[in-house]
């Protein structure tokens, strides 16, 4: 999908968040200038195309009491980790689910997946899980824990 | 944080409607009114239980591009470090983690050719080594925490 000019200003302004008045699209309109109408059909248009992942709330995971967050890493054999990372992307726990680089001979993974616990007893049930079902293909791995937020604003887009 | 403060963000993970008033659609499913959420999901972003609300956007389909790396922040540098990477608008989100490579971050730019720009200053201003992390598939991408 292409961009429009006014999809731009729409990112821009709301790219701290949507208003928090009655009613919000008329808020940005009224900003930008254009209809109400006009912003939703953008909106609307832009969350098929999948421009926009969807519109919500992102919870702060320590706030819900989420402390465990693991970033787990697998190193897979070349030819199984895309079969390996579909599946493991299907598990309820995992959030998210990549095929990275490796740099060898420091950093041997190329398979990411974020699991998320309130214990630690939760999380490593779940990374018990993801090895049984990597099984001899995984050759090693390792668990990264966030231990503090340093930043988190998400994308910002200049004017 | 309530029982209905758990419950709006369990609803709220899940979308929220695009119509004329749509805090009042959402508000209905919970038994609030408009009102009530709007001061509800302000309340929740003053205390940080929500980091954000509103339109979360795909950089790659938006034209821009996405990159998350990682540092090896010697300890005793690692707040001086961190203060010179937040400081750049293209970071994103930043996270310390207990490895080796401690300091992970995602870059998200308009431009794919700003990613190389930031990192090259990153690297400069840091004396690190900022080892690239880009996505090569993407097998799911959905969070959803229970509240």
């Amino acid at each position: 999908m292409e961009i429009t000019d006014l999809d731009r200003k729409i990112i821009q302004a709301t790219q701290a968040g949507l208003p928090l008045t009655r009613h919000p699209y008329r808020t940005i309109a009224a900003q930008l200038g254009v209809s109400a109408e006009r912003v939703m059909q953008r909106m609307t248009a832009m969350l098929e195309a999948g421009v926009i992942r969807r519109i919500g709330a992102v919870p702060n995971h320590y706030r819900l009491g989420y402390h465990y967050n693991g970033m787990t890493v697998w190193d897979v054999e070349d030819v199984q980790v895309n079969g390996m990372g579909e599946r493991i992307g299907k598990l309820s726990f995992v959030s998210h689910c990549y095929q990275r680089p490796r740099h060898l001979p420091e950093w041997p993974y190329n398979l990411f997946a974020m699991v998320h616990g309130r214990t630690e007893a939760e999380v490593a049930v779940q990374i018990q899980q993801i090895a049984s079902l990597l099984g001899e293909h995984s050759r090693g791995h390792e668990v990264l824990y966030s231990s503090r937020i340093l930043k988190k604003t998400g994308l910002r887009i200049e004017k | 944080m309530d029982d209905m403060d758990r419950r709006i963000i369990n609803r709220l993970q899940q979308g929220f409607p695009v119509c004329d008033s749509p805090y009042e659609q959402a508000a209905r499913e919970l038994g609030l009114s408009g009102e009530e959420l709007i001061e509800r999901i302000g309340g929740l972003l003053t205390a940080g239980v929500l980091s954000r609300f509103g339109p979360l956007y795909h950089a790659e389909r938006m034209g821009g591009a996405l990159m998350l790396v990682a540092l090896q922040v010697p300890e005793q540098r690692f707040s001086e470090v961190a203060g010179i990477v937040n400081a750049f608008p293209e970071v994103a989100h930043n996270y310390r983690r207990n490895h080796r490579f401690n300091m992970w971050f995602v870059l998200a730019t308009e431009q794919c050719s700003r990613i190389p720009e930031v990192i090259d200053s990153i690297e400069k201003d840091t004396g690190l080594k900022v080892y690239r992390m880009p996505k090569i598939e993407e097998y799911y991408v959905g969070l959803k925490l229970e509240a």
